[in-house]
């Protein structure tokens, strides 16, 4: 199991079924869930590819990573401010329930 | 400026300030300001008379002024006045009636609704008729012609309200045009052959040329002639345009005395006075002829008349009619001289007729009576005692009309006849003794038919006693211009100084101009003819003494006496057709009916039928229709096809198509990831496969 083609497997499932979460779900906090794994997917594309990519003086895949995490803790804040907002106003966190500007 | 100009001017100008003053002012100043009117009429006769007076005593007057009114090119006209004794004499004449009915009309026509207005119609009456007389020139004349007709027209209609007096102003003003119309092409005839329409230019030129000039045109003067008789013949009433003097007696009485008896219907004899020199042998045939026919036919009407008014209407016609034959006999001073003295009894005799109307009316009126016609002789008789004056002066004006001596109308009339005699002498052909024939006949029938009128009127069993109770004598001011006129009506008035009730020389026919010289006239040679008159003189006088005789001694046996059964000679002129003839005016307005009216009427049907049936109906309305239909269709077509299928197609189109699109645009930003996914996947295929 020491090659990259494993490791970009996993990251594939990883990215469908965030995908899937985030194209399925109603719920706002299971979207955001979704999108922390896609996020998460392609930080292991990010670590893999550093380690079986030929470049083991640098380590920008890592340095990547590190930063997608840091976004993902930001988006994660303010996606749930944004679900808070939501259920504020419509006492409720399914997203399609919110179509007040729907034509 | 020279003072007869200034003379001229004022009678020309103060009736129409009259006229201005009534008509624009009248209501405001009220019915008293009419009293304005007869002192500008009284004003007039004054300058009139003292003009006619200062020539009856001194030279004859000869004055011409004028002055350029425009021109074109080489092309000019001039106005102007032609003030010479024969000018003067007729303003005279037409000043005095005018002022004398003036003056009858303040209380014939008291209370009327539009008293002043009449006054200010009297007024621009009075000036046009002061424009023909004063007139240097034919163009000139002809203008105030027309507004003589038109003022005419607006006194026959004065009382508008009632429809015959509508139909008989339409009728005058009408009849008149016909006249009129030859009258205009005439002058533009004579302009063209003597190249002049002032009187003394035309004069010149005739007497220039004499022989020469005109010898191939003599057949267009004639015609030319002939035409502007037209004129006349409407004016004057002559035959066969005198259908609306009878009609025109619609207006009120002042009126027909003044328009109707003495000045307008005496302005185609002026016409054709002035026009004397100028008329050829020709023209002068026709103008006698036609003069003898109405001369003739209007007494013969006159006779079985019962409307009063209406007797006197034919009568004029006669009388005109015996004016104007005596022009085309070349007695022209005589036409002149019984235009005078015709205007003086025949003016009398309708101001009497209004009189007696005046009064019958308000009798008829204090009964509650208005049906009973107060024109009609059939409902007067006995009058006499009840209005001696009005009957005294009546008798007066029949006495003149009729030719008896020591009266204006024996000097006058005898003065024709003896033209008509001394023509019949000089002119060897057969037909040339009908005028005197025509003449003393006539003569003796206007001796009947007046006395006929007088006796019906004032002698006899009144016809209604109760009417008869409540008639008066009429008040001054209708009896003073009777007086007047009746004083008038004496021959000695014509003849001062002398007093010899036989012979017509006197200061009037001294201040008449002498006869003209004509050109191309064997057969109206004055020369000879003035001879004629002196031969024919005595035997004129006898026979016309004698028919005049006869005429009233027939009226005081038929009418007066009643010696003869009226209705067994009626009968017995029934039955030979006559009394129908006469009584119905010569069917002249039935013929009039049968040859002009009943076909023109057809005719305008026909016309009516095929601009409204064919060309309105069909061809018009049939455009329309088929217009209508195409753009049916056309609106069919635009509206289905192009409207609802090809433009609401598109519509409906756009509307499906973006109501299917809007479906992909749901909002929901998982359904757009979902298609991006989707896309994405598609681009990864396609790129894989290749």
């Amino acid at each position: 199991m020491d090659s990259l083609q494993s490791y970009l497997f996993i990251s594939i499932v990883l990215f469908c079924l965030g995908l899937y979460g985030v194209m399925t779900r109603r719920n706002g906090v299971a979207i955001l869930m979704g999108v922390e794994l896609i996020l998460n997917a392609a930080n292991i594309n990010f670590v893999a590819f550093n380690r079986f990519g030929g470049m083991t003086q640098a380590l920008p895949g890592h340095i990547f990573a590190l930063f997608v995490i840091v976004m993902a803790a930001a988006e994660a804040a303010v996606a749930l401010a944004i679900i808070i907002n939501l259920y504020k106003t419509f006492s409720t966190v399914n997203v399609d329930e919110a179509h007040e500007l729907q034509g | 400026m020279d003072i007869r100009l200034q003379f001229a001017l004022l009678i020309l100008l103060l009736p129409l300030a009259s006229f201005v003053l009534q008509i624009f002012f009248g209501k405001r100043l009220g019915p008293r300001a009419v009293w304005i009117s007869v002192a500008t009429a009284f004003f007039t006769l004054f300058l009139a008379g003292s003009m006619l007076l200062s020539v009856a005593l001194g030279a004859p007057m000869e004055y011409y002024p004028e002055a350029e009114w425009f021109s074109l090119g080489e092309f000019g006209l001039t106005v102007g006045f032609g003030l010479d004794n024969l000018a003067l004499a007729m303003l005279v004449v037409v000043a005095l009636i005018s002022a004398l009915v003036h003056l009858y009309s303040v209380e014939y026509m008291r209370g009327d609704i539009r008293y002043n207005r009449y006054f200010g119609y009297l007024g621009l009456f009075t000036f046009s008729m002061n424009g023909i007389v004063l007139a240097h020139s034919l163009i000139m004349m002809y203008m105030f012609w027309e507004l003589v007709g038109l003022s005419s027209y607006l006194l026959i209609g004065h009382w508008f309200e009632k429809e015959s007096a509508a139909n008989a102003s339409k009728k005058a003003f009408l009849v008149n045009r016909v006249g009129d119309i030859g009258m205009f092409i005439g002058i533009m005839i004579i302009w063209y052959v003597t190249g002049d329409v002032t009187f003394q230019g035309m004069y010149d030129n005739v007497n220039v040329d004499k022989a020469n000039m005109f010898a191939g045109q003599m057949g267009l003067l004639s015609v030319a002639g002939g035409l502007i008789f037209m004129g006349a013949v409407g004016k004057s009433a002559q035959f066969p345009l005198h259908i609306w003097l009878p009609d025109a007696m619609e207006g009120p009485t002042p009126v027909s005395a003044l328009i109707h008896a003495a000045t307008m219907v005496a302005a185609g004899v002026y016409l054709t006075v002035r026009l004397f020199p100028v008329l050829t042998p020709d023209a002068l045939l026709f103008v006698a002829s036609i003069g003898a026919i109405t001369a003739l036919l209007g007494a013969l009407t006159a006779m079985t008349q019962f409307d009063i008014k209406r007797v006197l209407a034919y009568s004029t016609i006669s009388q005109l009619g015996y004016m104007i034959m005596a022009v085309g006999l070349g007695a022209q001073q005589a036409a002149f001289f019984h235009l005078s003295t015709h205007a003086m009894f025949k003016g009398l005799l309708f101001l009497c007729s209004g009189s007696v109307i005046h009064a019958l009316h308000h009798a008829l009126a204090h009964k509650n009576d208005h049906e009973t016609d107060p024109q009609d002789m059939r409902n007067m008789g006995g009058l006499a005692g009840k209005m001696p004056i009005t009957y005294a002066t009546m008798f007066i004006g029949a006495l003149a009309i009729s030719g008896v001596p020591l009266f204006s109308g024996f000097l006058s009339k005898d003065a024709i006849l003896a033209g008509t005699l001394a023509f019949a002498q000089e002119n060897p052909a057969w037909w040339a003794n009908l005028f005197p024939i025509a003449g003393f006949a006539a003569a003796a029938i206007t001796a009947f038919y007046m006395f006929r009128l007088i006796f019906m009127t004032f002698h006899g069993k009144p016809a209604d006693a109760a009417v008869h109770e409540h008639v008066h004598e009429s008040p001054l001011v209708m009896t003073g211009p009777l007086v007047l006129l009746a004083a008038l009506s004496f021959a000695m008035f014509f003849t001062l100084p002398q007093v010899n009730p036989l012979d017509s020389e006197g200061w009037f026919t001294q201040a008449l101009p002498q006869a003209i010289n004509l050109t191309g006239h064997e057969s109206l040679d004055v020369e000879h003819l003035e001879h004629g008159w002196h031969d024919a003189h005595d035997s004129a006088v006898r026979l016309s003494l004698g028919v005049a005789g006869g005429g009233i001694a027939l009226a005081v046996l038929f009418y007066l006496l009643k010696l003869v059964n009226m209705a067994a000679l009626a009968g017995a002129m029934k039955r030979i057709g006559f009394y129908q003839l006469s009584f119905n005016k010569f069917y002249v307005d039935e013929i009039y009916n049968a040859l002009i009216y009943r076909p023109f009427l057809w005719l305008t049907r026909v016309i009516t039928w095929i601009d409204w049936t064919f060309w309105d109906q069909w061809f018009i309305d049939g455009i329309g229709r088929n217009t209508v239909r195409a753009s049916n269709r056309s609106g069919w077509l635009d509206f289905v096809w192009l409207d609802q299928f090809l433009i609401d197609g598109i519509g409906r189109l756009t509307q499906r198509l973006g109501h299917t699109g809007r479906k992909l645009q749901g909002g929901k930003v998982q359904n757009y990831l979902v298609w991006a996914v989707a896309g994405a996947m598609l681009v990864f295929f396609i790129s894989g496969s290749m």
